[in-house]
C-alpha cells in the first residue's frame, strides 16, 4: 500500500430517531492508499451508506477523526466540506443524477459552476470535453440524458466525477440500475480509470462488482468485519459460504430423494 | 491524462472561494431554461406581476401625457399672470379684520399700477348679475363684468372685432359694452352682419353701445366653461351700478414670466402698505400666481401617481405570493437536484443565491412583459380622441422603477423558498423520491 490518502480513526456515528438511538458506525479504523480500488460491502443496516457519506464528506462523524490527503476534514465546517467535495471528491450514484434539461457537456461542467479556480470559459469547456472523451463519449457531447442509454448516462456521471481529478472517486451502487452487459462495460471503465491512477471507492452489495476491486472491506453492525484483498475475500466471503451451504443442502436433499 | 499532471493545478486549489461570473451566468441560464421548460406555469405565476406593472405603466403614461399637455397649455397662457383676492385671515379675531377691511378697493389697484415696476397692467374685476335686453331677447341674471382696459392683457383675451375700452370710456363712465360670441348669439344682436358691433343692448334698463367682441377664453382646456354669454362694461360704470359692498378681484400681468415672482412680492408689499398692516399682522388679501396652480396640478398628479403606486403594490404583493408558491413547488420538485448540487460542491449560499436568481429572473421577465403591455396601452391611449393624452408616454424612471420593483418582489418572495433549498441536507435530498 502506498501513502494513505484516507485515514479513519475511531469513526462513530450516532443518529437519534425519535427516542431511539441508532449507532450507525461504532468505531471504524480504515486506511486507503493512493490509487487503490476498494469495494465497501455490507448488508443494509451495516453502516456502509453512512461510511460512504462520511468518506464523501457529506456527513461528519459523531466522534473520531478523518484525514483526507493530510487534512482533518472531520473538524471542518459545512462550507469547507462543500469546497472539499467540489475539488477532492467525485460522486457516481446508482441513478446517475443527471440534470434532464442539460446536455452531456453541461452536466459534466456542473461542478465547475461552484468553483472559483476553474479558469475561464474555454478552460472550463475544454476540461469538461476531455473528461467526456476519457469516458468514451466525445461524440455525445450535445445529447441530453433522455437521448442516452443507461450505460451512457452513467458514463456522463463518471465524467462529471473525474472532471476535477479528485483524490477519491466515490461510487454508490454504480451498476445497480444497469443490465449485466452494461455493468461489465461500466466496471471496465472504472478499472481503466483506476489504472490511470485514480483512487476509487465503490459501495456495493454485488460480489461481481467487488470482484473487480483489488480490496474488499466488509461491514457489519457498524464495524469492519473484514478487510481483505479481493482474492482472499472471495474465499471467505459470506456469499461463498452461503453458496456452499446451499450446495451442501441441495446435495443432501438430492441424496435423500435418491 | 492522469494524476501526474495534476499537482500544479491542485496547488492552486482552495485559494479563491466565492462565486464567479460563471456561477451567475450559469444560474441565470438555468433559471431561463427552467422558466422555458415550464412556460405555462411560469406565465401564470408571473401574471400578477405582469398585470401590476402593465397597469401602473399605463396610468403613469397617461398622467405624464396629461401633465405635459396641461403644463404646455399653462405656458402658452402665460406664467406672467397674477390675481389678487380679498382674504380674511384665519385664527384672528373676526372683529379685527372684518370683511370691509379685507375687500379690495379700486384705489389699491391704482396703487399697484403706480408703484409696482414689475407690473405691466392691472384691472379690477367685478361681476354683477343683471338683466340684459336686446331688441328681441331678454335674459335675466346674466353676468356682467366691470373691467379696465388692461384686463385684455391681464387675462389674455383680445378684442377680436371692434375696439377695447378707452381711458375716456373709463374716465367718463360711458355706457359702452364688450360682448363675447355666445352673448352675440344668445341676444341675437348680429342683425346687420357686422357681428353685433354698433348695436345697443339694455343692461338693467340702461342703454349700452356694443363696441367690441372679445375672444373666447383660452382657459377652455382647464374645464372652465366659456360657452356662457359674457358682457363687459367699464369698471367705473359697474361701480356706479353697484351700491355699497361688492366683491372684487384684480387681474394683473407682470412685465414678463421671469419677473412674475418679483411682481408678486411687489404687489404684496404695496397692498400691505396700502392697508397699513403691521409687520405681525397677517395678510388680508391673497396674491395668486399661475405657478401656484401649476404646483397644485403637479401635486394632484403626484397624488394620483401615489394611489396608482399603492394599487400596484397590492398586485405585486399578490404576484409575489404566487412567486413564493411556485418557487416552493420548484424546490420540492428539484430536491434531488439540490442534493446533487451540494454533493458536487455547492455551498448553502450558492444554492440560496441560485434560487433567488431564479425567482428574480421570473419576476423581472414578468416586469418587462408588463412594461411592454403598458407601453402598448400608452400608445393606444394617444389615439383616444379628446382625451388630451396625445403626449402619453412611459418615462424612463417608470421603466427603471418597474424593473427594480419586480426584482425586489423576486428577492422578497423568493427568499423563503431559496432559504429552504439552501438548508437541505444533501444526503436526505439525494434520497428524496
Amino acid at each position: 500500500m502506498s501513502e494513505s490518502i484516507i485515514q479513519l480513526r475511531g469513526i462513530a456515528k450516532v443518529y437519534r430517531v425519535g427516542v431511539e438511538t441508532i449507532h450507525a458506525l461504532r468505531g471504524v479504523d480504515l486506511d486507503i492508499g493512493r490509487n487503490e480500488m476498494v469495494a465497501i460491502m455490507g448488508s443494509s443496516g451495516s453502516g456502509k451508506s453512512t461510511l460512504m457519506n462520511m468518506l464523501g464528506c457529506l456527513d461528519r462523524p459523531t466522534s473520531g477523526e478523518y484525514m483526507l490527503g493530510g487534512r482533518l476534514v472531520s473538524a471542518m465546517k459545512t462550507d469547507e466540506l462543500a469546497l472539499i467535495r467540489n475539488e477532492e471528491i467525485g460522486f457516481v450514484f446508482q441513478s446517475f443524477e443527471l440534470l434532464a434539461r442539460q446536455t452531456a457537456l453541461e452536466n459534466v461542467e456542473l461542478p465547475l459552476m461552484y468553483s472559483a479556480t476553474a479558469g475561464g470559459f474555454r478552460a472550463r469547456r475544454e476540461r469538461a470535453l476531455s473528461a467526456l472523451q476519457r469516458v468514451g463519449l466525445g461524440n455525445r457531447v450535445d445529447h441530453r440524458p433522455n437521448q442516452l442509454s443507461g450505460g451512457q448516462k452513467q458514463r456522463v456521471a463518471i465524467a462529471r466525477a473525474i472532471l476535477n481529478n479528485p483524490k477519491i472517486l466515490m461510487a454508490d451502487e454504480p451498476t445497480g440500475n444497469l443490465d449485466s452487459a452494461t455493468t461489465a462495460e461500466i466496471l471496465a471503465l472504472f478499472t481503466r480509470i483506476y489504472r490511470e491512477g485514480q483512487t476509487i471507492i465503490i459501495v456495493t452489495h454485488e460480489n461481481d462488482v467487488a470482484a473487480h476491486c483489488q480490496r474488499v472491506v466488509r461491514l457489519r453492525d457498524g464495524r469492519i468485519l473484514s478487510d481483505l484483498s479481493a482474492e482472499e475475500d472471495f474465499e471467505v466471503s459470506p456469499y461463498v459460504e452461503e453458496a456452499r451451504a446451499t450446495q451442501r443442502r441441495r446435495a443432501a436433499a438430492e441424496e435423500a430423494a435418491a | 491524462m492522469s494524476n501526474a499532471s495534476a499537482p500544479s493545478r491542485k496547488g492552486a486549489k482552495g485559494e479563491g472561494r466565492g462565486l464567479t461570473i460563471f456561477f451567475f451566468l450559469k444560474a441565470i441560464g438555468m433559471a431561463l431554461s427552467q422558466i422555458w421548460a415550464n412556460k405555462t406555469r411560469s406565465f401564470l405565476t408571473a401574471l400578477g406581476i405582469i398585470v401590476g406593472v402593465a397597469s401602473v405603466t399605463a396610468v403613469i403614461a397617461a398622467l405624464t401625457g396629461l401633465k405635459a399637455k396641461v403644463l404646455s397649455e399653462f405656458e402658452s397662457v402665460g406664467a406672467a399672470r397674477l390675481y389678487v383676492f380679498p382674504n380674511r385671515p384665519d385664527n384672528v379675531p373676526r372683529a379685527k379684520f372684518p370683511w370691509e377691511k379685507c375687500r379690495l378697493k379700486v384705489s389699491e389697484a391704482q396703487a399697484i399700477m403706480d408703484q409696482c415696476p414689475s407690473i405691466k397692467g392691472i384691472s379690477p374685476i367685478v361681476d354683477l348679475p343683471m338683466s340684459v335686453e336686446s331688441d328681441t331677447e331678454l335674459i335675466d341674471g346674466m353676468t356682467v363684468n366691470g373691467i379696465w382696459p388692461a384686463w385684455h392683457d391681464a387675462v389674455g383675451r383680445k378684442v377680436m372685432r371692434g375696439r377695447p375700452f378707452s381711458q375716456i370710456d373709463i374716465d367718463t363712465a360711458r355706457q359702452v359694452a364688450l360682448v363675447n360670441e355666445a352673448a352675440v348669439t344668445e341676444l341675437k344682436i348680429d342683425t346687420d352682419g357686422n357681428g353685433g358691433l354698433g348695436e345697443h343692448i339694455l343692461l338693467g334698463g340702461r342703454r349700452f353701445l356694443v363696441v367690441g367682441v372679445v375672444e373666447t377664453t383660452q382657459a377652455k382646456m382647464l374645464g372652465m366653461n366659456s360657452s356662457e354669454a359674457e358682457i363687459f362694461i367699464p369698471f367705473s360704470v359697474a361701480e356706479k351700478l353697484l351700491d355699497g359692498w361688492y366683491f372684487m378681484q384684480f387681474a394683473a400681468i407682470a412685465t414678463s414670466p421671469e419677473t412674475a415672482e418679483e411682481a408678486k412680492a411687489e404687489v404684496e408689499y404695496v397692498m400691505r402698505r396700502q392697508r397699513g398692516l403691521q409687520p405681525d399682522d397677517p395678510d388680508t388679501f391673497r396674491v395668486a400666481a399661475l405657478d401656484q396652480y401649476i404646483n397644485q396640478f403637479k401635486s394632484l398628479a403626484s397624488g394620483v401617481t401615489a394611489i396608482a403606486g399603492g394599487i400596484v403594490g397590492i398586485s405585486l404583493l399578490v404576484g409575489g405570493i404566487g412567486i413564493m408558491n411556485i418557487m416552493l413547488v420548484s424546490v420540492s420538485e428539484r430536491t434531488r437536484e439540490i442534493g446533487l448540487r451540494k454533493a458536487v460542491g455547492a455551498t448553502s449560499a450558492a444554492i440560496l443565491l441560485q434560487f433567488l436568481l431564479e425567482a428574480v429572473t421570473l419576476t423581472v421577465l414578468g416586469g418587462i412583459a408588463g412594461l411592454v403591455i403598458g407601453k402598448l396601452m400608452a400608445v393606444s391611449l394617444t389615439y383616444i380622441p379628446g382625451a388630451n393624452l396625445e403626449q402619453a408616454d412611459v418615462p424612463a424612471w417608470a421603466v427603471i422603477l418597474s424593473i427594480v420593483f419586480s426584482a425586489g418582489v423576486g428577492v422578497a418572495f423568493g427568499m423563503f423558498p431559496a432559504y429552504k433549498a439552501s438548508r437541505l441536507d444533501p444526503i436526505e435530498a439525494l434520497r428524496h423520491e
